[in-house]
């Protein structure tokens, strides 16, 4: 099936097929890696804008690497020395980018929608890195991608999300892809943190540990992230770990092949001991490096590849 | 200023319980007559009303002028062009201008550009408190000397309870209402839309209703303790509307209003981002709108208002996050509440003209709304049935930030009476 997208806004709208041609196109993009010569010429001559308006370490590297991988030429955005910070408009910033001769544009954003909104200005591909607590489609697809390499078919697999879930893109575009993948999925952290509405995206939510992790075969824990909050939601970090933090004797709790993942940065000894952070079971670093082959799929087909031309791909 | 001799028309004055189709005449004074002598017939206006709906000129009290200091984004002249557009011939303004409206001194400037430039009457409130900060009173005494219909410091709350009940209880002795735009802060940081489902969905920052609810309780307490006036502005949750048929049936003096957009829309409008959906409140859920719709149906709440509030394109074109809170009204209300209140929540004519003319009258003792012998001729003709496309860019007002743009309406406003003038006339003001 060819692939028409222009854009990755959302997990939420792709098919399960898309992500099928995704995750296909990564794992070919994969092998690439595994190489001596790690690059394809696949965007040679195209330009990528990396549009982080938003501190980012890793999902930056990591669309950095993705897009040279492909042969691309990047350029990095940096937001503190910008017209942004002279009050210039999104849609001012972006319209210049496209007027200097970008072929593509990463963006990052604080607020919710904004890569909707550039998506529907520009006739060049926007590529949604994180907006906000709405999405980060590639750490979606990425985190699947991870699952399906160790677990195979997702289908009433259980996992489980732990922590702030409310803040959280990570959290929503990873229930809209394990959805479709028919896993079942349940959220747990404290109830100001995992609000009933979730339900409604089809699944569990719960406020107890010990059952939500029985035999989970998956829990991918999310940072606490004090900076979005702007108020009390828990009393403090202390009680949050004693309460929701991952520990030897609640991982017991869990299938004893569970993966343990998290998108990073991970705050040690919060919502999960190091242990085993660093532990047999936990997959965190591969998610990591999956993310490469993730993105490089996504910045290939947006930019008009196919799936099924992926070239070099051969063992 | 010639006679109007208006042939008919569906005559529908809630307020003499009159619905038949007739005649309207004005004599050249600009006041209603029951006739016109045959000379003056002769020499009258003659206007051929058949098919169209002859009503009280809409009153509207709560729409944003942004005059003093936001001109770029409306000013009383556009303003009131835009409420002639859409039959309103008579408007009350909030005082959240630049500066706010929290002196006699600004009042007065107000109503020195209403009365050189604007087509339909403006009437002023003043801020409840010095700057809209919320920290202390306004010279309430003077904005009442001045001219203020009532006090408000609307888009905004008094956080305050201590506050407000000095307020209302110092804004009683002048018989002045107090306005509230019901929102507690500490709710409602950062928040941007109705929580609940659809801001899970989209990862914004949900104001819940609750904070609304506070907010009209603490209000309907402290009308009950003072038995000052209190006023809720565009009520939004279901639970407050019933918070206010409880207070009402206990005799307590509260009254409140709903917006078009609260009764017409819900959160899930909001699916794509689109800042021309964002207002405060927000909009919320279909329960809570129905619920709206219930209690303007068996008098919960009193009346319809506009919060016609402009923003230019340029401000509105921006991350939802950052967009500022709403949208203008006035040339769509009439067609939008038609729509959803006649059409498909069978309310009776009157009944909706009544929400949009006497009854907002009454509710600040405006001199308007009524087709009575002798009062000033304002007067609303409209179709009732005429499709038509809203371009919300060709309208009267100074900014085009309406979620109607482009949708086909049904209902139309074709002439607005001011004082025996007409001032809107087929389109066109005049």
């Amino acid at each position: 099936m060819p692939w028409h997208r222009k854009d990755l806004i959302t997990l939420e709208e792709l098919s399960l097929d898309e992500i099928n041609q995704i995750h296909a196109t990564a794992a070919a993009f994969k092998k690439i890696l595994g190489r001596s010569v790690k690059k394809v010429p696949a965007l040679r001559g195209k330009t990528i804008v990396n549009l982080f308006l938003e501190p980012s370490t890793r999902t930056r590297l990591s669309f950095d690497m993705a897009a040279k991988r492909l042969s691309a030429d990047v350029i990095s955005f940096d937001a503190a020395a910008s017209s942004t910070t002279k009050g210039e408009t999104l849609r001012d910033t972006a319209e210049n980018i496209r007027a200097l001769g970008a072929d593509m544009i990463v963006i990052r954003h604080a607020a919710s929608g904004s890569p909707l909104y550039l998506s529907k200005i520009l006739d060049i591909p926007v590529v949604n890195a994180g907006d906000g607590a709405h999405a980060h489609p590639t750490q979606g697809l990425l985190d699947t991608f991870t699952m399906r390499e160790h677990l195979g078919d997702l289908r009433d697999r259980k996992i489980v999300i732990l922590g702030d879930i409310l803040f959280s893109r990570v959290a929503r575009s990873n229930i809209h892809a394990l959805i479709k993948f028919g896993a079942n999925v349940t959220l747990v952290g404290p109830s100001t943190l995992v609000p009933h509405w979730f339900t409604d995206l089809g699944v569990e939510v719960s406020h107890d540990l010990r059952s939500a992790l029985a035999d989970a075969e998956v829990v991918m824990l999310l940072r606490i992230q004090h900076e979005r909050q702007g108020g009390a939601h828990f009393p403090s970090l202390g009680e949050y770990t004693g309460m929701f933090g991952l520990n030897k004797t609640r991982a017991s709790w869990l299938n004893p092949r569970a993966l343990i993942m998290h998108p990073g940065p991970i705050n040690r000894g919060v919502e999960i001991d190091n242990d085993l952070a660093d532990g047999p079971n936990s997959v965190i670093l591969e998610q990591v490096t999956n993310g490469i082959a993730v993105r490089m799929a996504v910045l290939y087909l947006c930019s008009g590849g196919q799936p099924e031309n992926v070239i070099g791909t051969s063992d | 200023m010639p006679s109007l001799w208006i042939q008919n028309a569906r005559i529908i004055d809630p307020a003499s319980k009159r619905d038949a189709t007739g005649d309207l005449c004005v004599n050249d004074a600009g006041k209603i007559v029951p006739s016109l002598s045959a000379a003056a017939k002769k020499r009258a206006r003659k206007i051929d009303a058949a098919g169209l709906v002859a009503c009280p000129g809409l009153v509207d009290i709560h729409v944003h002028f942004r005059e003093p200091g936001q001109t770029h984004k409306e000013t009383i002249a556009t303003g009131s062009r835009a409420a002639a557009a859409g039959g309103f011939a008579t408007v009350v303004c909030m005082p959240n201008t630049t500066p706010p409206a929290d002196n006699a001194g600004t009042i007065q400037a107000i109503k020195d550009a209403a009365a050189r430039d604007a087509v339909v009457r403006v009437y002023p409130t003043g801020c409840i408190t010095a700057g809209m900060k919320g920290q202390s009173l306004a010279p309430i005494g003077s904005l009442k000397r001045a001219g203020v219909v009532a006090i408000t410091d609307d888009g905004d709350c008094v956080q305050s309870n201590q506050l407000m009940r000095s307020a209302v209880e110092y804004a009683k002795m002048f018989d002045l209402p107090v306005m509230d735009h019901c929102q507690d802060h500490a709710l409602t940081q950062g928040a941007v839309m109705n929580e609940g489902v659809m801001s899970t969905r989209l990862g914004l920052r949900g104001w819940p209703h609750a904070a609304e609810d506070i907010i009209v309780s603490r209000n309907v307490i402290l009308s009950h303790y003072t038995g000052a006036h209190i006023h809720c502005q565009h009520i939004s949750s279901k639970y407050s509307v019933e918070l206010i048929r409880r207070a009402k049936s206990r005799g307590v003096r509260v009254t409140a209003e709903a917006t078009p957009h609260h009764i017409a829309l819900t959160d899930k409008a909001l699916a794509s981002y689109d800042t021309h959906f964002k207002m405060n409140p927000p909009v919320r859920t279909e329960e809570d709108r129905l619920a709206i719709i219930e209690g303007l149906r068996d008098g919960a709440i009193d009346i319809i208002a506009t919060d016609h509030a402009p923003h230019t394109d340029y401000e509105k074109d921006r991350e939802f996050d950052f967009a500022p809170n709403g949208i203008i009204g006035l040339e769509t209300a009439l067609p939008v509440v038609l729509d959803v209140l006649v059409r498909r929540s069978r309310f009776k004519l009157p009944k909706l003209i009544d929400l949009m003319t006497r009854r907002p009258a009454e509710l600040l003792k405006l001199n308007a709304g009524v087709l009575a012998e002798g009062a000033p001729a304002d007067i609303c003709l409209f179709d009732p049935a005429e499709k038509w496309v809203y371009d919300a860019k060709a309208g009267q007002s100074k900014s085009a930030n309406s979620p109607w743009h482009n949708q086909t309406l049904t209902g139309r406003v074709k002439t607005t009476i001011v004082g025996g003038r007409i001032v809107f006339d087929n389109g066109r003001i005049k």
